[in-house]
């Protein structure tokens, strides 16, 4: 580590480097500063503003996406390392659903669990629960209260009191469930 | 928070990225090898750390994954995320390591962090660091120049600084064989918010059988290794508990020389009397989780 009075002569501009990266299955060609966060990249190039920045220090999860099939935070991720990889945000989880049960547009079961359990009141981390839920159902479909609470560690709700949440994962884990077996 | 501005560069192949280390290890500007990131980047964020130039490791496929050598030790790829451990049954049988890798970080951190990237990164509170220095751990570590290996006991400088040569990479990490006579734990008081041990304790007691007939469960342990994070300004190795315990004294009277000899870490939340208070109570519970599992064989 550098020590942090020491000024290096950072004000010369550093060239961008382009990157691809395939977003909600979709091709994205973007050029980006290499000391960019893959979160602002999304939310400030791609206008992708469903993944929201909290802490930004690595400790609330509401940045929580998915980089290459795996729930990461997207605020300690530079963009330039996720070139070549594909990126899943909170707008692709319903994406080709209808319309249905009331629900507007069509919903993911895990996001409709969420509305049905009250899983969220002010709806800043929901994103970043629903994206950390979804990990843990491709890991293990059926997870107890235990398996939920370990695998939402990283994900802060200062609302719910968390409980509506695990009970609102176990139901979208059911849900999906019962559409796979479907 | 956005990083000072850097360059930033990805070799092709790890024989690449050693000699652009050695390139710019002698150009004398701070480059900084890059893998997962998630030590290195929250420090670049806040401007604690200010690299020049990061040059990404992170995709080298033949530094991942788990391998088990012929003699029984188990070799880890330095690029190998704590997840893949958490699922690698050769890994998950040391019970020190069980203890300890699930409890790193989140899962999205884990997902994302790799062993050797926090071996590098050397946080004085690291949980890996205590296993890895109880086990005695071999470390790999390469460079344009060659290969070399060592133990982890000779990793840490100090605190955040290692042993290691600005052109050199950790490249592997070494665990020797499990013994069904051997028994091991990692107990950690962590704080509550940040999740960084306070005071951890990784122990090791075994029966070799070679001072008894048999090594039979009412022998003295002959083999006892204690180390601590979080406590000193390194990670480091109790050695004037090791030799209590060789010499028959149980655990709660040997847990007493915890911090012999260390400079001790304090901040606001543990100042050093507590500090040490708890490293005492960590190491008696870490050594009475180890020699149950021990005499039940369960590794």
């Amino acid at each position: 580590m550098s020590g942090g009075a020491e000024e290096i002569g950072a004000t010369a501009s550093i060239a961008p480097i382009a990157i691809h990266l395939t977003v909600n299955g979709s091709p994205e060609v973007l050029e980006v500063e290499p000391r960019r966060l893959l979160v602002d990249v999304l939310r400030e190039d791609l206008d992708l503003t469903g993944t929201k920045v909290g802490c930004d220090t690595s400790q609330c999860g509401a940045c929580t996406i998915h980089l290459d099939g795996r729930a990461v935070k997207a605020c300690t991720v530079l963009a330039v390392q996720a070139d070549g990889s594909s990126v899943d945000t909170i707008e692709g989880v319903a994406a080709g659903r209808p319309v249905g049960a009331g629900l507007e547009p069509g919903l993911h079961p895990m996001q409709a669990a969420f509305v049905e359990h009250h899983g969220l009141q002010c709806g800043f981390c929901t994103p970043g629960m629903i994206m950390a839920a979804l990990d843990l159902v491709g890991r293990s479909p059926e997870p107890d209260g235990d398996e939920v609470r370990a695998a939402i560690h990283g994900n802060f709700c200062r609302c719910t009191g968390y409980q509506s949440i695990v009970e609102s994962i176990q139901a979208g884990a059911a849900a999906m469930r019962a559409e796979g077996a479907s | 928070m956005i990083p000072a501005p850097f360059e930033y560069e990805r070799p092709a192949s790890l024989d690449e990225a050693l000699l652009r280390l050695a390139a710019l290890a002698t150009d004398g500007g701070t480059a900084r090898p890059i893998a997962g990131g998630q030590s290195l980047l929250p420090l670049m964020k806040l401007r604690l750390a200010r690299p020049e130039r990061l040059v990404d490791i992170g995709r080298f496929e033949e530094l991942r994954g788990v391998r088990r050598l012929g003699d029984g030790r188990v070799a880890i790829g330095a690029l190998t995320t704590w997840s893949a451990l958490v699922d690698d049954p050769d890994v998950m049988a040391y019970g020190l390591l069980r203890d300890s890798i699930p409890t790193i970080g989140d899962v999205q951190v884990r997902n994302r962090g790799t062993i050797g990237g926090s071996l590098a990164h050397a946080d004085p509170a690291s949980d890996i660091a205590a296993p890895m220095l109880a086990l005695d751990a071999e470390i790999v570590v390469r460079s344009a120049r060659g290969s070399r290996s060592i133990l982890a006991t000779e990793l840490y400088l100090g605190p955040f600084a290692t042993t290691l040569a600005p052109d050199e990479l950790i490249t592997e990490i070494r665990l020797p064989a499990g013994s069904p006579r051997f028994g091991s734990a990692y107990v950690a008081l962590s704080h509550p918010a940040s999740g960084y041990p306070v005071a951890g304790v990784a122990a090791v007691v075994g029966r070799t059988g070679e001072k008894g007939a048999a090594g039979g469960a009412d022998e003295p342990w002959d083999v006892c290794a204690v180390a601590v994070t979080g406590v000193g300004e390194t990670p480091y190795r109790a050695t004037a508990v090791e030799a209590a315990i060789l010499d028959g004294a149980p655990p709660l009277v040997a847990a007493a020389h915890i911090t012999a000899g260390q400079r001790l870490l304090s901040d606001p939340y543990a100042d050093r009397e507590y500090r040490a208070a708890m490293a005492a109570v960590m190491a008696a519970r870490a050594l009475a989780a180890a020699a149950d599992r021990a005499v039940a064989r369960a590794v």
